[in-house]
């Protein structure tokens, strides 16, 4: 598993006292780790730090709300981490 | 300071964008209805306006910072410290530093004294959202304008 889903699952496990083990690449963060929207928020807040990103939550959520997007598309751990790999790279170059 | 209508803030005194910090000062009234009942015959400050003195001081934060494009709404409190008792006419001293801009939500750390001494502190967590309408904007701009925010920072 790759590193920003070690460090993205930790984050969740200590931000939300989900068992570190529950949390696994094909975990929905809302669906199957059953994390609210203001736990979501320390979530998000704990990853801009770590990665010194800014996750664009908003545009996410409106993607979804429009249906434009499902939320397996960004709340699947292992899409959320690849968009943070995504925004990551987009950030360094 | 009107206790009973949220009016947390007297004044607006700074507002750094570089380093993302507000101060503001109030004095806590000499007689309000709150007091009546927290506590009859002790009249004390109760800790939860001390929480929202700390929110409003910091939402101002968040508006300034932001341009006014969002408004920010108290979402969680964190470590949140009341230190000390406050008496009716205390003068009171806010200082809010943003810690993080987040997309559609904001962090703070706040805190307030009174003459030197620290009264509260508390990590500050905001949902910033929409305008529900253009009057809400415009009162929120109004407000802070009349609290002594610099016009550089309230656009028009």
């Amino acid at each position: 598993m790759s590193d920003t889903f070690d460090k993205v699952a930790d984050i969740i496990s200590e931000t939300s006292e989900i068992p570190r083990e529950d949390i696994t690449p094909d975990s929905h963060t809302i669906d199957d780790l059953g994390i609210d929207s203001l736990d979501f928020l320390d979530i998000v807040f704990a990853i801009d730090k770590e990665f010194g990103i800014k996750i664009p939550l908003e545009s996410w959520t409106q993607e979804v709300n429009d249906g434009n997007a499902s939320t397996e598309e960004y709340f699947v751990m292992k899409n959320l981490c690849g968009k943070i790999d995504d925004l990551i790279k987009a950030n360094s170059a | 300071m009107q206790l009973e209508y949220f009016q947390m803030i007297d004044k607006i005194n700074s507002y750094d964008p570089v380093e993302r910090k507000l101060a503001a000062s109030s004095k806590v009234p000499q007689e309000s209805p709150i007091f009546e009942g927290h506590f009859p015959g002790h009249p004390l400050m109760p800790g939860v306006l001390l929480i929202e003195t700390m929110a409003q001081t910091s939402g101002y934060l968040v508006l300034a910072t932001t341009g006014f494009e969002q408004m920010p709404f108290l979402a969680g409190v964190k470590e949140g410290k009341l230190r000390t008792f406050v008496a009716p006419e205390t003068p009171l001293e806010m200082e809010a530093v943003m810690v993080h801009d987040g997309s559609g939500f904001a962090i703070t750390k706040a805190s307030i004294k009174s003459e030197g001494k620290k009264i509260c502190d508390a990590q500050l967590t905001f949902k910033t959202l929409p305008w529900q309408t253009e009057d809400f904007s415009a009162m929120m701009k109004k407000q802070a304008l009349e609290m002594g925010m610099k016009a550089e920072f309230v656009p028009s």
